[in-house]
This record gives C-alpha cells, sequence and structure tokens, in this order.
C-alpha cells in the first residue's frame, strides 16, 4: 500500500526519533515495563506505523464489506443496514419461569431469544434421574418433553423471533421439540429462524456436555445438516464456537485456530456423508470470546473471518460466497467476572462488548454483573442490555463500517493472530484432523498451558485484574442475588409423573423402537426423533435409546 | 505439621457441570507445591469422589462446582466420608458458591470454601497448615 521510497524514508526517520526524543525521554522516564504483550501474550511495539504493514495488499487481504475475504465484514452495509440482533443467553428453573422472563426481556427491547437449559437437559438426563439430583433449573431451564417447550414457548410467535438454543449432544432433539412446537403454533419449518449450538467437538475439548462418542455424534450433526437444507432452510444447524475454547483458558490465537479446526472437522463430515459443500456451508455459525484487550479481540475477529473465507474458498472449493461468510454470535468473557466489587464487571462487559462490535458481531450477549457470584438477577440482565443499547444508539462506532481498519497496529495484529492459528490449524492437519487432536488430548493440553499461565501471571503480579490483586477493598458480602427455588425439581418430577400416566405409551414405546433401528442403520434420524417427541417420548427416553445403540463417551483426564 | 511424605489431595468435580478450568489449575498448582495430585474429571456422584479418595488414601479432598448444586452435594460428600469412617480427611471446595450458603457448608464440615479470585497461594497454605497427616 506504500511506495518503497517513503517506507525506506520513514525506516530513517524511525531510527532517528528512537535514538534521539525516544532515547531521551526513557532516560527520564523508563517505560514501565521492559517488554510489553497483548491480553494473550503477544508481544507488542511501542509504535506501529506503515512500516509493519507493508505486506499488506488492500485488495486481497481487505477488501470491501460483504466481498471475499470478508476481513471488513460480512454484510454490504453494516451496521448501517441493521444493528446486531441483542440476544441474552436466559433461562432458569421451570419452562413457566423462564417464559416469563423472555417475555420481560422482549419487552425491554431485546431482539432475539437464547435459551439456557440445565445440565440435565444438555446431558439428556430427564429431572427424576439419579445424576440430576440438585442440578435441576439451575444453570438454566429444565426440559423433560414436549409438553415443557409447548410452555417455554407459550404466547412467543416462533414466526416472528429466532431463538439460539445452547443445546449439543441432544441438540437433534431439541430442534425436534421446536419444529413441534412451531407446527402447534401453525408456523411451518421452513418460517423459524434461529441456531442450535450442536458443537460437540468443543464440548470434548472444553465444555463437558457430551453424551455420546465421537463418531455416532458426528453422524447426528450431518444428519441435522441434510435435514435442515431441506425443511428449515433459514436455521443455523451449528454454532462452531470458541467461545468455551477461551474461558477455558484458551489464548485469542488458540481460540481462532481450534474453533475453525473444528469447523474444518463438521465440513469434512459431511462432504463424507455425501454433501455438497455449498448446500451446507451458508448455515454454518460461529461463536466467539470478546476478552478485554480491545484492539487485540477486534483482531482476532476480522481474522477469523478472512482466514475462514480462504479456508472454504482454497481448502474446500466453495463456490457459493455464502459458504465462505464466518457469521458470529460473540459473548463477552465470563472468566473476566470479578465476584469482588462486582460493579467493576459493568465496565469490563462495555470494553468486551465494544471489541465484539468493532469486529463485526452479528449478534451478542452481554454478561451480567454478578455473573461471578450466581445467576443474574432482572435489574443485572436490564443493565447488561443498556449496555448494548448505548453503544448501540449513542456511541457513534456503528455509522461507518469496520472503523479501525488500517490502523498499523490492528492490521499488523490481524495478520499476526490469522499467520498463528494458521500454524495451529496446520500442526492439527499433521495429528489428523481436530477429532484425532482431540483424543491425543494435544487441544486440551494446549488450553491448560495457556490457562496456568494466565494464573500465574495474576498470582506474581504481571497481570493485574482490578479489585483482585490491586486495589482491594474491604466488602460486605452481596446481597439481592438470583436464587433457584429448590421446589423446581419436585414439581418436574411431578410433571413427569403425570405425563407417563397421560400419554399413550404404546405410541412412544413404538416411536423409541423405531428411532433404536433408525439409529441402527445409515438413514437420517431426525425424522424418527420428531415422531418421538410428538407422542411425548422424555429427553430421556430418546437419548437412553440413542445410548444403548452409540454407546457413551468416556474422556480422558489430564491436567 | 506437614510429615515426612508429601501431602496426597484428590481434586474432584462433584455434579453435572463441565467446568473444569480452575479445578485443573488448582491440580497443577498444589503438585506444584510438592504435592501428589489426582484429578477424578467430570461429572462425579458423591459416592465416586468418596471411593476414589479411599481407594487412593488421600489426606485432602478438593472440591470443585460451578452449577448451583453444591447445597446437595457436598452435604452428601461428608455424609459418606463419616459413614466410611474416612471423616478425618481435610476436605475444602470451591467455584460459584454464593456467600449465604457458606456457613451452611461449614457446618456440614466442609473446612473452607475459597470463591473465585483466591489466590493459589492461599490455598496452599491453608492445606498446609490444616492437613491432618
Amino acid at each position: 500500500m506504500f511506495d518503497k521510497e517513503s517506507l525506506k524514508k520513514l525506516e530513517q526517520e524511525k531510527a532517528r526519533w528512537e535514538s534521539t526524543t525516544v532515547e531521551k525521554a526513557i532516560k527520564k522516564f523508563p517505560e514501565r515495563y521492559e517488554k510489553f504483550y497483548t491480553g494473550s501474550n503477544l508481544e507488542v511495539d511501542r509504535l506501529y506505523t506503515p512500516l509493519d504493514i507493508q505486506n499488506i495488499d488492500y485488495m486481497k487481504d481487505l477488501g470491501f464489506p460483504g466481498e471475499y475475504p470478508f476481513t471488513r465484514g460480512i454484510q454490504p452495509t453494516m451496521y448501517r443496514g441493521r444493528l446486531w440482533t441483542m440476544r441474552q443467553y436466559a433461562g432458569f428453573g421451570t419452562a413457566e419461569e423462564s417464559n416469563k422472563r423472555y417475555k420481560f426481556l422482549l419487552s425491554q427491547g431485546q431482539t432475539g431469544l437464547s435459551v439456557a437449559f440445565d445440565l440435565p437437559t444438555q446431558i439428556g438426563y430427564d429431572s427424576d434421574h439419579p445424576l440430576a439430583q440438585g442440578e435441576v433449573g439451575k444453570v438454566g431451564v429444565a426440559i423433560d418433553s414436549l409438553q415443557d417447550m409447548e410452555i417455554l414457548f407459550d404466547g412467543i410467535p416462533l414466526d416472528k423471533v429466532s431463538t439460539s438454543m445452547t443445546i449439543n449432544a441432544p441438540a437433534a432433539i431439541l430442534l425436534a421439540m421446536y419444529i413441534a412446537v412451531a407446527e402447534k403454533q401453525g408456523v411451518s419449518p421452513d418460517k423459524l429462524s434461529g441456531t442450535i449450538q450442536n458443537d460437540i467437538l468443543k464440548e470434548y475439548v472444553a465444555r463437558g456436555t457430551y453424551i455420546f462418542p465421537p463418531e455416532p455424534s458426528m453422524r447426528l450433526i450431518t444428519d441435522i445438516f441434510e435435514f435442515c437444507s431441506k425443511h428449515v432452510p433459514k436455521w443455523n444447524t451449528i454454532s462452531i464456537s470458541g467461545y468455551h475454547i477461551r474461558e477455558a483458558g484458551a489464548t485469542a490465537v488458540q481460540e481462532v485456530a481450534f474453533t475453525l479446526a473444528n469447523g474444518i472437522a463438521y465440513v469434512e463430515a459431511a462432504i463424507k456423508a455425501g454433501l455438497d459443500v455449498d448446500e451446507f456451508a451458508p448455515r454454518l455459525s460461529f461463536f466467539f470470546n470478546a476478552h478485554n484487550d480491545l484492539f487485540e479481540e477486534v483482531a482476532k475477529f476480522r481474522a477469523a473471518r478472512r482466514l475462514w473465507a480462504r479456508i472454504m474458498k482454497e481448502r474446500f472449493k466453495a463456490k457459493d460466497p455464502r459458504s465462505m461468510m464466518l457469521r458470529f454470535h460473540t459473548q463477552t468473557a465470563g472468566s473476566t467476572l470479578t465476584a469482588q466489587q462486582p460493579d467493576n464487571n459493568i465496565i469490563r462487559v462495555t470494553i468486551q462488548a465494544l471489541a465484539a462490535v468493532l469486529g463485526g458481531t452479528q449478534s451478542l450477549h452481554t454478561n451480567s454483573k454478578d455473573e461471578a457470584l450466581a445467576l443474574p438477577t432482572e435489574e443485572s440482565v436490564r443493565i447488561a442490555l443498556r449496555t448494548q443499547q448505548i453503544i448501540a444508539y449513542e456511541s457513534g462506532v456503528t455509522e461507518t463500517i469496520d472503523p479501525l481498519a488500517g490502523s498499523y497496529y490492528v492490521e499488523y495484529l490481524t495478520k499476526q493472530i490469522e499467520e498463528k492459528a494458521m500454524e495451529y490449524i496446520q500442526k492439527i492437519d499433521e495429528l489428523g484432523g481436530a477429532p484425532k487432536a482431540i483424543e491425543k488430548g494435544y487441544i486440551q493440553q494446549e488450553i491448560q498451558d495457556s490457562a496456568y499461565k494466565y494464573q500465574q501471571e495474576i498470582e506474581s503480579g504481571r497481570r493485574i485484574v482490578v479489585g483482585v490483586n490491586m486495589f482491594q477493598v474491604e466488602e460486605e458480602p452481596p446481597k439481592n442475588l438470583l436464587k433457584v427455588d429448590p421446589e423446581v425439581e419436585k414439581i418436574q418430577r411431578q410433571k413427569l409423573n403425570n405425563l407417563k400416566a397421560t400419554r399413550d405409551n404404546i405410541a412412544v414405546k413404538n416411536a423409541l423402537d423405531e428411532l433404536s433401528k433408525k439409529a441402527a442403520s445409515n438413514e437420517n434420524l431426525m425424522p424418527a426423533i420428531i415422531n418421538c417427541v410428538k407422542a411425548y417420548a422424555t429427553l430421556g427416553e430418546i437419548c437412553d435409546t440413542l445410548r444403548r445403540v452409540f454407546g457413551e463417551y468416556k474422556a480422558t483426564v489430564t491436567f | 505439621m506437614q510429615g515426612a511424605r508429601p501431602i496426597r489431595v484428590l481434586i474432584a468435580k462433584p455434579g453435572l457441570d463441565g467446568h473444569d478450568r480452575g479445578a485443573k489449575v488448582i491440580a497443577r498448582a498444589l503438585r506444584d507445591a510438592g504435592m501428589e495430585v489426582i484429578y477424578t474429571g467430570l461429572r462425579q456422584t458423591p459416592e465416586q469422589i468418596v471411593e476414589a479418595a479411599i481407594q487412593e488414601d488421600v489426606d485432602v479432598i478438593g472440591l470443585s462446582i460451578l452449577s448451583g448444586a453444591h447445597n446437595v452435594l457436598f452435604p452428601r460428600i461428608m455424609e459418606l466420608l463419616r459413614e466410611k469412617g474416612v471423616d478425618d480427611i481435610l476436605v475444602i471446595g470451591g467455584g460459584v458458591i454464593p456467600h449465604e450458603d457458606i456457613s451452611f457448608l461449614k457446618q456440614c464440615g466442609i473446612a473452607e470454601i475459597f470463591t473465585p479470585g483466591t489466590p493459589l497461594s492461599q490455598i496452599i497454605d491453608f492445606i498446609k497448615n490444616n492437613v491432618r497427616i
């Protein structure tokens, strides 16, 4: 972008500046550290100039918004056309309580729903399973059958809202329930829009809510890809998630690398299952973390977009530009929230949310200030939502596209992250792809090493966390935390008993037997799963049927 | 007081949550501090945890939970330890645990609850000062 002559001149001038002006200043006031680093430990220079981005080719590396390689954004007009979807992850207790919270959020100007399920639901156990004890309704809403799902979306028109569901191992079942609820509302599947997380590989690596071994899990995923491409064309069939990988301790580079490596594995699995890349790839979506280091995070989002576009075009020979677009949801980094001085978290979330918006996110969840302590109260969720609204309507950052492009620092970082992530992806390719690298424990070990290093930096004081290892105060224990009613478990058990006493149990048995047969064959499982949920088979019954055919995943433990 | 042999610690994840960044960081820090550490992995029932503690002959159990099920699962673990006659094991806990639950958990026999932001050195010192070995 710069001619050779002026770069040469600049190089000389920079050397002069360093040896005179800077030298003099440093003698008087030394810099705070000998070396500086980003939040993810990339070294940061004192100053960036055109010298640091001389290898960037504008048309090849940046291009225009809505065009390959999408570095500057996936839409031609970005937020000038439409703002991102404000989508707060919520759910707790019973379907009735969560339904109330969703209606509250929609009334406050939220534009999409995001369903949190409790852990028994995520791991495929009914609320009356022994392992569900103490967990029912705790970190999300308890869903045992279609009946709960009908209550959850009662009075919410499914053709008008888009719904994201954080569900992985049993994603096919919850999607089937959603389709069945919509049908009862008179909404056909082709009108539905939303997302299922459906990303099992990162469950093995970082999040832990796996059920089945990798092979049948990947089959369930590709069955969903195929089914949705025909019947639910507006549905995002997967949300390939770096969020939890980052939360587990990965760096920004590792987040991009391991997420895209998982993405590559899903694309390969679908192609192997006989699907055409442009048939399913436009519905792949991503989910990233927004951490504290503003510029590094913006660079990360831009790098991820460019890298994915290149992978899809060059490696998988996609032809449809939509197959190359990395569309993503962002959540601010839960692991950066502190239990100490919780009000400080509002400021952390603001910076993180700003990074997501400057990085071109399609939807955003902002964490609430009290989430290092408990589930958020209605009041703290409102502040979190208002944070997004202030960025959207008052800060002005939305009025032009990709406003940090051209910053010598941000462009340099974007390139750095892309290159370093690509090195990891090559290493993972050498190990035989993401599933193999996970099986060998390679990805887990890399993340654990980063997590340990991060904690040691806090211990040594080189990494400062305000209110934790600096600027501490004596505090009163926080009050007014949200408490989930322990009665939920009893209520859910009661509902299950009633359901089992009133449904057509022969129809249930037939539907489950049919599913069992299909699971042992190569046929797409979605129609059989939809039959099961419509017969009011419970989530646990459906998962147990599949467990008997598929077996269960056993993790290898390292630390 | 610290004896001649290294302190043996079981880091355990009761409940269904998959967040074990903290458990793993602490396991590693205790190992670096000279202790022998076993980590159970995810989704352990109270029965499995107590069984592992007996099998491995540990001096300390560190429980990590972020799902909110601590008020059910921690007391159950303490009850089983008493039943098996191994309630001399020092039990500590950590995770997302609201302040108002801590006194109840201590009454059940948990020696200390370490909430987010606790320095690793504080946990190491607590173990060294309180382990019965």
